[in-house]
């Protein structure tokens, strides 16, 4: 009762970048072209810029929905961190297609520690397309912008994508034509013939969209212990302090007199010492090897 | 879009076409000649009204109902009248309509009264992953359940006809996974039949103790005719697979799970259920004896294996297969693996795996929501949230939402928590507007009248966010887009018998604060009504962006704490930190970040220096 194997193609990304779009073109395409597809993704949560992934699965006879882990032939990724979420799911031999743009959450930029850099994925395209069969990594967020229209990126993807499958060119454009808002029909056509155009000539290393500049280190910092020093006779209770602390580390006690109430969480950043109308804050960063000394 | 959502427009004769499970549902009631269609949106259940919507109102009445239960009585009033009517919701809801549906089950229907609940298995956006199908083994309703999406379409139509049939609500049970995966199908045309006439019988229509006893057998009764008659319909079928296999084990199964199990083994022999309850009386003892050993194959609960195993049959099941979380192929060839049915699979190369970025999902850039709990957060306030996109900002850095139980808790949970005298904090209710329209009215009605002290803080964006834009009463819009009465929320509030109360503009972060601490401050019930559309629907709002002056940030963070997905760290350090950049296109230049700026580094891009913009 099971024909041939089925194409698997998974597509990632983030919310807000037209994942489902992408993989809504693939799904109609077969459809269009006499095929049996399915095509499974979870709407609700997934949008808000959290994590988004669609299953697209086209061939005779298909039965799950989604692709099982080590069966995706094709993994098209709309960005770099997503694209090595799912890097586990491609068989071996697989084929990875993604768009090298950081998109950097502010989960990602929490630790207000000095010297503290993001925690977002530090393998690089190149070290990353060594592991793959067949890679295309490159700029599609920056190529789209060249083109005048930075929300053409998916379209990109999308002509990079009709390379590895066996579909002509015009079935793509036909059904992107109708997918896209009317007035960015000619900016999509030129987005798909380039996405196209970088695989076909990726041999040749089209810069400078081949791989995204390096991320720059984080400095070499001293860890520095804050110290606020409160006058408590100069404070009027304005709570100004209290209302703009980023670290929330301030409160009035019951006289009405600002205190520091979370001594770990100020990161010495002098807000309250600027904002004090009446300078009854300071603040002094003392080196930690000194204050463990003491 | 040209296509998906968009397109059902009414073709008379039978063609292939991509759906989603939602649509396929949609399509499945418009074509069984369905009437009335009333639903509350519930991810993943929301699109099957959106669907309807854009069959032609001459055919059906489709409308957002103001919560469940209002939805499923709409539809049950229309049964009474003798049409085909419909409900959907999501599995959750049904908590809410459940009442009607308890004792419609002994009243049956006129017309054929069909429920579409979908579940929410692995909790992809919901409070729970309760099962509908033990839902309706308690009602004595039975349950259909499609695996894909041309079953979606065949079963609902199906339904109908049960419905009818049998007298009888029908539950059709989607899951997320059906709801939200599109499907290549063959869809039909419309049928149908006159209306029949209001049945005058208070014997059957009237729930008194009288009558309720003289319906309760009659429900019982039709449980083991539906069994068998979903085996005479071909929904219940056997698959005993090629002639002369030598696998002595069987399978029963039903739902998504069906093409889970196929994926792993294509021909083995299985037994699928078109509902699990009720189920057929000789159809699985005589499958059973066919077979040395029967696995069932279910998602959540063992409600197949339990209802087995009461009568005596041998079966296994939960034992390999866990009750939580979402079926997958994976997991089906891992349950296999346990039980001995499958070898394990061969070591090979291990996959490359690295550690993933951590990326929740965020309130929007320029949400209005984000404000407000910045506020909360500041003000140390105790936070009873409720259901909705707000309940993001439970996490880091808003970090503003103490509990959240239910659609409308919030509320009445703050009043218990005022009249339990531990709290020292100020005790705070937030709700959207679309929560506090479908279950809030009634506990801010008690808190009132029991005269609790707490501030109810009723963040109305004008829209049901979380489930991407439905009109409600308070939006003045009907689902098919029609102006319609727009609920003024103070005056209700006033009318309820609240003092306090005052509108705020969510954008004026300095306002917000200080509304917030004299509201806090009233004793007694306290409301505040900010007032700002959400950023995504009904219109996206996108204004010209802000951008950061490198030069002018101290890398305070202070913007950083509002969680907006538009702001980042960028690559330049000041003082040891990150110094922050604003994404152009993400950005719809709401101002908030530049008001919580003290050095002023934050301004429209447009009158940055040339360079920076």
């Amino acid at each position: 009762m099971s024909g041939t194997a089925p194409t698997n193609v998974l597509i990632v990304g983030v919310g807000g970048q037209g994942v489902i779009m992408v993989s809504k073109v693939l799904a109609e395409l077969c459809i269009s072209q006499g095929l049996n597809v399915k095509q499974s993704e979870v709407h609700g949560m997934a949008k808000r810029g959290g994590a988004v992934f669609s299953h697209v699965r086209y061939g005779d006879t298909i039965h799950s929905p989604t692709i099982p882990k080590g069966e995706v032939d094709i993994l098209v990724a709309m960005e770099w961190a997503e694209a090595l979420r799912w890097l586990g799911h491609l068989r071996p031999g697989g084929i990875l297609i993604a768009d090298t743009q950081r998109i950097v959450p502010p989960f990602a930029c929490l630790n207000r520690e000095r010297g503290a850099d993001r925690r977002y994925t530090l393998e690089t395209p190149p070290e990353i397309l060594e592991l793959v069969a067949t890679g295309h990594a490159f700029d599609a967020g920056g190529m789209a912008r060249d083109l005048g229209n930075e929300r053409a990126s998916n379209t990109i993807i999308l002509g990079a994508l009709s390379t590895t499958l066996d579909f002509p060119a015009d079935a793509w454009l036909e059904i992107i034509r109708k997918a896209v808002p009317p007035k960015t029909v000619e900016v999509n056509e030129r987005a798909f013939a380039a996405g196209r155009a970088w695989v076909e000539t990726t041999d040749t290393e089209v810069e400078p969209y081949s791989v995204k500049a390096e991320i720059p280190a984080a400095p070499k910092v001293a860890r520095l212990h804050p110290d606020l020093i409160i006058r408590d006779a100069w404070c009027k209770s304005c709570d100004i302090c209290v209302k703009m602390c980023p670290e929330r580390c301030l409160a009035l006690d019951e006289r009405e007199i600002v205190v520091l109430t979370n001594p770990d969480a100020c990161t010495g950043c002098r807000l309250c010492e600027w904002l004090c109308p009446d300078f009854a804050i300071s603040v002094a960063l003392r080196e930690t090897e000194r204050v463990a000394a003491e | 879009m040209a296509f998906g959502a968009t397109d059902t427009d009414i073709a008379t004769e039978s063609e292939a076409r991509a759906m989603t499970g939602n649509e396929a549902i949609a399509r499945g009631v418009w074509e069984a000649g369905a009437k009335v269609a009333a639903a509350y949106p519930g991810t993943p259940s929301t699109e099957i009204l959106e669907a309807l919507a854009l069959y032609p109102e001459d055919d059906i009445a489709a409308q957002w109902s103001i919560n469940e239960k209002v939805a499923l009585d709409t539809a049950i009033g229309a049964s009474f009248g003798g049409v085909r009517a419909f409900a959907a919701m999501k599995h959750v809801g049904l908590n809410v309509a459940a009442d009607a549906l308890m004792s419609q089950s002994y009243i049956g229907a006129n017309g054929g009264l069909v429920i579409a609940v979908c579940d929410d298995p692995g909790i992809h956006s919901s409070q729970n992953e309760q099962d509908t199908r033990l839902f309706a083994r308690m009602a004595l309703v039975p349950v259909l359940e499609p695996s894909d999406q041309q079953e979606a379409l065949d079963y609902t139509r199906l339904a109908f006809e049960v419905s009818e049939r049998f007298d009888t609500p029908v539950i059709l049970r989607g899951s997320t996974r059906l709801s939200h995966s599109r499907g290549k199908i063959w869809t039909g045309s419309r049928s149908t039949d006159e209306p029949k006439p209001f049945l005058e019988r208070p014997d059957k229509n009237v729930m008194i103790p009288a009558h309720a006893r003289a319906r309760h057998p009659v429900a019982l009764e039709r449980e083991r005719l539906i069994g068998d008659w979903l085996v005479e319909a071909g929904l219940t079928r056997r698959e005993d697979g090629p002639d002369g296999a030598t696998d002595r084990v069987g399978y029963i199964t039903a739902g998504p799970a069906y093409t889970y199990l196929r994926e792993i083994l294509p021909d083995a022999p299985v037994l699928k259920l078109g509902a699990s309850y009720p189920l057929p009386t000789g159809l699985i003892e005589e499958f059973v004896a066919s077979y040395d050993r029967v696995l069932v194959v279910e998602e959540l609960e063992g409600v197949i294996e339990e209802s087995v195993r009461v009568r005596g049959i041998a079966v296994e099941g939960k034992a390999y297969f866990p009750r939580t979380g979402e079926l997958s192929p994976e997991m089906v060839r891992a349950g296999l693996v346990a039980a001995g049915v499958l070898a394990p699979p061969e070591k090979t190369e291990a996959p490359i795996e690295f550690e993933p970025l951590i990326r929740p999902p965020l309130l929007c850039a320029g949400c209005p929501h984000s404000t407000c709990y910045l506020a909360l957060r500041s003000a140390n306030a105790r936070v009873m949230g409720d259901i909705g996109c707000y309940t993001l900002a439970v996490v880091e850095p808003l970090s503003a939402i103490d509990t959240c139980v239910a659609m409308g808790s919030g509320i009445a949970n703050a009043a218990g928590l005022a009249k339990a005298g531990t709290e020292s904090k100020p005790i705070v209710a937030t709700i959207g507007d679309s929560t506090f329209m479908h279950s809030g009215i009634t506990p801010l009605i008690d808190a009132v009248y029991n005269n609790a002290n707490i501030t109810v803080f009723i963040l109305d964006n004008h829209i049901t966010a979380m489930t991407g834009g439905q009109d409600h009463p308070g939006t003045g819009k009907t689902l098919r887009g029609k102006e319609t009465h727009k609920v003024d929320y103070e005056a209700l509030v006033r009318a309820i018998g609240v003092t306090w109360v005052q509108q705020i503009d969510s954008y004026d972060v300095a306002n917000v604060q200080r509304v917030l601490g004299d509201a806090i401050d009233h004793r007694g019930v306290s409301v505040i009504i900010s007032d700002r559309p959400c950023v995504l629907d009904p219109v996206r709002i996108k204004g010209p962006a802000m951008t950061v002056v490198p030069d002018d940030c101290t890398a305070c963070q202070a913007c950083m704490n509002l969680g907006c997905p538009a702001i980042t760290w960028s690559d330049e350090w000041h003082d040891g930190r990150h110094r922050v950049e604003i994404d152009q296109t993400l950005c719809i230049g709401c101002s908030l970040c530049a008001q919580l700026c003290a050095p002023g580094g934050i301004i429209p891009a447009a009158d940055a220096p040339v360079a920076l913009s």
